[in-house]
């Protein structure tokens, strides 16, 4: 059965995608997850969907998703406000190795809404920096109104210890940065091929063209780790709709290391 | 001083280029440098220069008639700029604007194009890393035309 969790707060992102923070109705503040899992979100009287977690997992006292109006349920979800009530069941599924791979240079790469998942993984290696070596965050999105959480890109630019690139497909206006497809920015990243291990969320086209660059770079699919998030349903494996060759995307990812899933990647079929 | 061969060797698109064609490159070169809003090429004007990068940020844009630019493109200190110079009627195709102050060494492609006719061998290792180039670029162009975020 769903939790129900209270809207405290919605913040739009761009014109299509809503970040919503929630808390519980009775104040608990023991929602626990690790970076990369989701959440079944459940829109009452609309339906149901899988949704990545895009909050700090040290502070689980709220609970923060990221997501697009892109269908009935997603819309219901980006029309609540706060004070509104929204079931959870969760979180679900396996989660970035953002703790086995301490002592690594780490790149985060994401394509557009793909930077909702892998910020929990970015708080996370900041809360424990010491650990880490170089970490690059690269982000690609359509324009410079499709980023997401932009003032927060702009607050960690201005990091010592944390390198971000941000390339846009086009741009108008004032707009200074970098033009161009983010597998380009992997070319400017600092970081050494045999400690290095890169956590990928995106577009499938993206993270196979970023895949292809990496290992051109010299990593091995061993050191990659993408996030497949695709046709989820049930979140526990029972329902078929996330099979994916041998995986069921929901129980065995959404996180995969890549080169358990490199058969699959670029399988038409499937 | 020449100050100018060891940028030259440095950049990617040059590096490890024979000492004998790096002092072909040489005599075709000179140093520029943009202020920001300057343009390096219009759109329709002649392109009579292959622009070597080592410092600073280019914005390639597409001028629309009522809308303005829009820009499809950075480029930065490993790049270069000038893409059309061995294809007549040698004009640029769009406009390229220095984003920050922007360095660059300055190939005159006249000069470049007789060299290359004079020493085949030369032309070769030129028109080889050229051809990477534009294969680089073909790649790139191709994803951004396939809007992958959307």
């Amino acid at each position: 059965m769903p939790d129900p969790f209270v809207v405290q707060k919605v913040k739009r992102e761009t014109y299509d995608t809503y970040t919503l923070t929630m808390t519980r109705p009775d104040g608990a503040t023991n929602f626990g997850f690790a970076p990369g899992q989701f959440n079944m979100l459940y829109a009452f009287g609309a339906g149901e969907v899988p949704i990545s977690i895009s909050g700090d997992p040290a502070r689980p006292e709220t609970l923060i998703h990221t997501v697009r109006d892109v269908g009935n349920v997603t819309h219901s979800i980006c029309r609540l406000k706060k004070g509104d009530a929204l079931g959870v069941r969760g979180p679900f599924g396996a989660p970035w190795p953002v703790a086995q791979v301490a002592g690594s240079d780490v790149l985060i790469i994401a394509g557009g809404l793909g930077l909702a998942p892998l910020r929990p993984a970015l708080y996370e290696i900041l809360n424990h920096r010491g650990e880490y070596g170089n970490v690059e965050l690269i982000y690609g999105a359509r324009t410079p109104k499709d980023l997401l959480y932009f003032q927060e890109l702009e607050r960690w630019r201005g990091r010592f210890d944390l390198r971000v690139h941000i390339t846009v497909d086009k741009a108008e206006g004032e707009w200074h940065t970098n033009v161009g497809v983010v597998t380009k920015l992997i070319d400017h990243a600092r970081f050494d091929p045999p400690n290095t291990v890169a956590l990928i969320c995106g577009p499938g086209v993206m993270m196979r063209f970023t895949v292809m660059e990496l290992m051109n770079q010299g990593l091995t699919p061993e050191q990659i780790y993408v996030s497949m998030e695709r046709n989820m349903k049930c979140g526990v494996g029972l329902c078929g709709h996330c099979q994916w060759g041998p995986f069921f995307v929901c129980k065995d990812g959404p996180v995969f290391r890549f080169d358990r899933v490199k058969d699959w990647f670029e399988r038409r079929e499937v | 001083m020449d100050t100018i061969s060891p940028i030259l060797a440095a950049h990617p698109f040059f590096k490890g280029l024979d000492s004998r064609f790096l002092k072909l490159v040489l005599e075709c070169a000179d140093r520029k440098t943009f202020k920001p809003g300057e343009l390096l090429c219009r759109a329709d004007e002649e392109a009579t220069k292959f622009y070597v990068i080592h410092q600073g940020r280019v914005s390639v844009e597409i001028f629309r008639d009522r809308r303005g630019p829009v820009s499809i493109q950075s480029l930065g200190e490993t790049d270069v700029l000038g893409w059309l110079w061995f294809e007549k009627p040698y004009h640029w195709h769009l406009d390229a604007k220095a984003k920050e102050l922007t360095r660059v060494i300055s190939l005159d492609v006249g000069c470049l194009r007789d060299k290359c006719e004079q020493d085949h061998d030369f032309g070769y290792e030129l028109m080889r890393r050229y051809a990477h180039h534009l294969a680089v670029q073909f790649r790139v162009s191709k994803l951004q035309l396939a809007d992958m975020y959307g």
